[in-house]
């Protein structure tokens, strides 16, 4: 059995040594092969993980959840030459984004909402899918529906917003494609002046595509109303609190799970310990 | 005139690298509609879907399945090359093969062609699994998020950004670090087109008879493994890692080498070890 420490000699591979077998070259080169590949993996694991993140990019109308866009786009670029008004830009390495995939930039080139949806129409991996865009049409067909698209959610900053000032502005409310509905203004009385109204825009998240088209027009500096993705912009209520003056809001409760019980370190102590303690 | 000869191929590969590529531009940039998209997906007038089979296989890795019209590209794509064209998108198409003959070019004129080859050729293939690997656990297509081809084409079809710092490393590395160090140590795609490409029919013979066991061919190629048969027998070559760039019929003085098809009779082993 070779097994033995290694001399020098023994480590010159070509000279067909006899103490030197071709398993053991063979073992070293394996090593060799698996040290390599697995100082390689690593780094490129390390520079994939960093990829994954970036939180807040706007993806073309009828895109997957964020994953599995990821997953499934193949970064060919045909949404971003479809689109008419060249607002889809593929992402470049240096832009931050996740390389070769489509994003919009709302304040600088938003979604003007094409009712053919070019982008979506011709994606060849699924990463944006008609379906999500798609009406029951007539004859049992679909019909695009732009109005489905769900890009992000339009979300306004009520302190620089300066019709929330008192200032009349509706630069967004007039400039948004589902006007009156995506957008409406409520009126207020302005306690300042005592006199005058302020009238604030409001966003409607069953309505908002998240176009960006009131990012654009925004008026002010940096704009106070921008888009962003949904599953950033949005909390999520709770099944157990039921809006009762909506009817039909208590039917949510039928499909809350039924194990609501929340288990925290402190839960395996009965409240009537602590009163009880002597040093209270 | 003799120049011209003794580059044909090179310089026809040129005219279809930059012609695809060009397609591409004219797609994006005038919206024609020849060859829309890039690389990875395309639309060949309006009709034909082709696909990147090797991104394809990475986002199968990732637990997730692609539309019909990529999965139609990609089988497009995979037929074309595996059944008539071999290892050719390397040699033909990829953009990167251009930076890679420069860096050749470059290394063998400063005197660097001699180096000792320290990296197995075979690392591509551990490239390759590991590709696959990764995209299964981080459920994202592994190499197309650091391909330098990826980075190469895209940046020439809709904008660079910093995608020239990657084809710039290619370019070093080859020059620098290992002769044909990416295309033909490292590329994971050019490791799948070898394992797809093996049993394509254009294939270049060799003539034993007109061979004088100049070795130009072999000090030409940049896979120089695949051509055991030179001077020793007649044959295609039939591995998988032949380009099919034709750098081999170029400098060869005696016409030994051509461009043909795979026969049952020109793709027996050396004759020798069939013997003996």
């Amino acid at each position: 059995m070779e097994c033995g420490v290694p001399s020098e000699n023994r480590l010159s591979r070509e000279s067909g040594d006899p103490e030197f077998p071709a398993r053991r070259a063979f073992l070293i080169e394996a090593g060799r092969g698996i040290g390599f590949a697995a100082v390689g993996g690593l780094v490129w694991a390390g520079f994939l993980d960093g990829k994954k993140a970036y939180p807040t990019v706007l993806r073309p109308p009828g895109s997957v959840e964020e994953e599995r866009f990821l997953a499934v786009c193949t970064k060919c670029g045909l949404c971003v030459e479809a689109c008419p008004y060249q607002a889809l830009v593929l992402a470049a390495p240096g832009d931050g984004r996740p390389v070769g995939t489509p994003y919009f930039v709302m304040r600088e080139r938003p979604c003007r909402m094409c009712r053919d949806i070019p982008c979506a129409a011709i994606c060849p991996t699924g990463a944006l899918d008609t379906a999500l865009l798609s009406d029951a049409g007539e004859q049992g067909g679909k019909a695009l529906n732009i109005n489905k698209a769900r890009i992000g959610l339009a979300v306004i900053d009520r302190e620089t917003c300066i019709a929330y000032w008192g200032i009349q502005c509706d630069a967004c409310y007039r400039m948004c494609p589902v006007m009156d509905k995506a957008i409406t203004v409520d009126y207020a009385r302005n306690d300042r002046t005592g006199k005058h109204a302020i009238l604030g825009p409001v966003v409607h998240s069953e309505h908002c595509t998240g176009c960006g088209m009131c990012e654009r027009a925004c008026v002010t500096k940096k704009a106070s109303i921008f888009v962003l993705p949904r599953r950033i912009a949005m909390g999520e209520s709770s099944d157990r609190y039921i809006r009762g003056w909506e009817a039909g809001d208590e039917m949510r409760l039928e499909e809350a799970p039924e194990d609501t019980t929340t288990v925290t370190p402190r839960s395996g102590k009965s409240p009537t310990d602590y009163l009880n303690r002597e040093d209270l | 005139m003799p120049m011209i000869m003794a580059n044909r191929y090179r310089i026809l590969r040129r005219v279809v690298q930059v012609g695809v590529l060009s397609l591409f531009v004219t797609g994006n940039a005038w919206g024609w509609k020849v060859l829309q998209g890039d690389l990875s997906s395309s639309l060949l007038f309006e009709t034909v879907p082709l696909a990147d089979p090797y991104a394809l296989l990475q986002v199968f890795a990732t637990g997730t399945m692609v539309a019909a019209q990529a999965l139609l590209g990609g089988g497009i794509v995979l037929l074309f090359f595996a059944a008539v064209a071999g290892r050719a998108f390397c040699g033909w198409v990829c953009p990167v093969n251009i930076v890679a003959d420069l860096a050749d070019t470059v290394s063998t004129a400063v005197g660097g062609g001699n180096r000792p080859p320290w990296m197995s050729r075979n690392a591509r293939y551990w490239v390759l699994g590991l590709s696959l690997l990764l995209s299964a656990w981080f459920g994202i297509a592994a190499f197309e998020w650091i391909s330098p081809i990826g980075a190469l084409h895209r940046g020439i079809i809709f904008g660079m950004g910093m995608g020239w710092t990657s084809v710039a490393a290619v370019f070093l590395f080859d020059v620098f670090v290992v002769k044909d160090g990416f295309c033909g140590h490292l590329c994971p795609l050019g490791a799948f087109y070898s394992l797809a490409g093996g049993w394509s029919r254009v294939r270049i013979n060799h003539s034993k008879g007109q061979c004088t066991s100049c070795m130009r061919c072999i000090e030409t190629c940049p896979e120089p493994q695949v051509l055991p048969m030179v001077g020793k027998w007649d044959g295609a070559v039939t591995s998988g890692e032949c380009t099919n760039c034709g750098r081999c019929i170029e400098v060869c003085p005696e016409d030994a080498m051509r461009f043909g098809l795979r026969m049952q009779s020109n793709t027996q082993k050396d004759p020798k070890e069939v013997t003996s």
